[in-house]
């Protein structure tokens, strides 16, 4: 369980978060909807504790992030996958050690990590792409090495950050499809997100609606599908 | 008064915990054999070897200057010998570690921090962390110890060179004999001309790649922030050089 307790966030004079709260339940996905520039990404970096927040608390798992030890954080890191909005690949290593990366910083036995690599890439169907870079690739590819990065860790919680953003619909559904199948298949919680309403009523078991630094309405798919609420029918509808 | 003694007791506590905490998660780092110890060559590599030209480029021209400058001071004053004692000693001691350290400021540091920059601001340095990789082992570590180790490999070279080159300057272009030439080389040697002047480039090997790794690491607001940190690295460690140089004399002289 991923729990956000009345998270404040200032970057200068900009307030970026402001009284954030937000339970994400295990086994689900959550979709992260919102403006751009309302803070989705700043809130994802807060669970991973990249960022740290300047009042109220996050919570992985009944355990502060901020108050961690340096060995809980790494534990707690190696039960999170985060896909980066724009993936974040190592440039200078190739799309097989992008994903072997993180598992032999686990110690990992080597037959162990070449199996896991081989199956991640197999489940974005990137099977043959291991020895490229990522400089040879298109963006769903490398969005594509980035889910497989994030899932070859056998992570409890993956934190996909606009996994489709930018991409063709076909792409996109069959990313949309990966994160269904993450949840369904490797019993994998997710948080996305996006400003894709297609893509978030494809994925979502939850939405939550960021505005102004706070969650402005939380619900499942159906609630928000029906909302009268004025906010979220303009964002949904895609209205000026 | 109390008040303002206060705030100052304050900040100086802060910055002790501060450097307290770095100097913690350095030897951390440190400790991480396993994570940076693969990387250890490559970097050597990168950061020492393919620096070997410019610093071999830069020696050939100071032994040729330092010969003619030489005769030019010492001719009807000094015995024409002392042109070998000029060299050698001010190419092991000074110039042979300063300028290579010179131009290596602007290769190493400027490459360290362009990277890890580029790195910092892609957010690849992000991605590291949540894979539970320690981003100082991983990333500044190898760097630092491969350029406090190579630099006074590549310092040595430049030495040789330089002397090498002011002796084929003053045995072709000015009347001085081989035996001459090392005649002044050898009476005013010291070991510690040597030792001095490697000990000297090791320190700006670990200045310049430190300063390039953390202004590297500190890079905000995309390639125009690279490009500042870049800046900034070079500066900060021809800076250092200078600083270090005039301790070392001061010290060890
Ligand atoms: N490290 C930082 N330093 C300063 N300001 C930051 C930093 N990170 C984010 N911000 C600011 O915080 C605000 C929210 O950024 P964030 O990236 O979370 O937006 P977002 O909701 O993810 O938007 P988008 O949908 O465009 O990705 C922005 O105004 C941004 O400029
Ligand atoms: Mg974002």
């Amino acid at each position: 369980m991923i729990r956000f307790n009345s998270v404040r966030k200032t970057f200068g004079a900009k307030q970026v978060l402001d009284g954030f709260t937000l339970d994400i339940p295990d086994g689900q996905t959550t979709v992260l909807l919102g403006y751009s520039g309302t803070g989705k990404s700043v809130a994802l970096k807060h669970i991973v504790g990249l960022l740290e927040p300047d009042e109220g608390s996050v919570e992985v798992d009944g355990r502060i992030v901020h108050e961690m030890s340096r060995g809980e954080l790494t534990a707690m890191r190696a039960s999170i996958g985060y896909v980066f909005q724009f993936s974040a690949l190592f440039d200078s290593l190739s799309v097989a050690d992008n994903i072997s990366l993180g598992l032999r910083e686990q110690r990992l036995p080597e037959d162990q990590i070449v199996r896991r690599v081989a199956a991640s890439l197999e489940r974005v169907g990137l099977a043959d792409q291991g020895t490229r870079f990522p400089a040879e690739l298109s963006g769903g590819m490398r969005k594509r090495v980035g889910i497989a990065r994030a899932i070859a860790l056998e992570p409890r919680y993956i934190l996909y950050d606009e996994p489709t953003t930018g991409l063709d619909p076909v792409t996109s559904a069959v990313i949309d499809e990966l994160m269904v199948r993450n949840k369904r298949e490797l019993g994998v919680t997710g948080v996305v997100v996006t400003h894709d309403m297609r893509s978030a009523f494809a994925v979502a078991d939850r939405i939550a609606m960021l505005y102004q630094g706070r969650v402005h309405l939380v619900g499942t798919v159906d609630e928000i599908r029906r909302t009268e609420d004025p906010l979220v029918r303009q964002f949904i509808e895609g209205r000026p | 008064m109390t008040d303002h003694l206060n705030r100052i007791g304050v900040a100086q506590l802060g910055f002790i915990r501060r450097t307290g905490r770095w100097a913690k998660d350095a030897a951390h780092a440190v400790s991480l054999v396993r994570t940076w110890g693969p990387l250890l060559a490559l970097q050597m590599r990168r950061l020492g070897v393919d620096s070997i030209p410019i610093a071999l480029f830069l020696a050939v021209f100071t032994g040729i200057v330092l010969a003619l400058l030489a005769s030019y001071i010492f001719t009807g004053a000094v015995p024409l010998y002392f042109v070998g004692a000029l060299v050698a000693k001010t190419v092991m001691m000074e110039l042979g570690p300063v300028l290579t350290g010179m131009a290596l400021a602007g290769r190493v540091g400027a490459n360290i921090a362009a990277e890890l920059g580029t790195m910092k601001v892609t957010e690849q340095v992000d991605a590291l962390e949540t894979l539970a990789v320690d981003v100082h082992a991983y990333l500044v570590v190898p760097r630092v110890f491969a350029a406090t180790l190579m630099f006074p490999v590549v310092t040595a070279m430049a030495v040789a060179v330089g002397v090498v080159s002011g002796w084929i300057t003053a045995t072709s272009l000015l009347d001085l004999s081989t035996p001459e030439f090392f005649k002044g080389v050898r009476q005013f040697y010291h070991f510690k001309d040597v030792w001095f002047g490697l000990l000297k480039s090791a320190s700006f090997g670990a200045a310049i790649s430190l300063m390039g790794a953390l202004t590297g690491l500190r890079t905000q607001g995309g390639a125009e922030g690279v490009g500042r940190s870049t800046t900034r690295a070079v500066v900060l460690g021809c800076e250092a050089i200078l600083v270090l140089d005039a301790f070392w004399a001061l010290v060890l002289l």
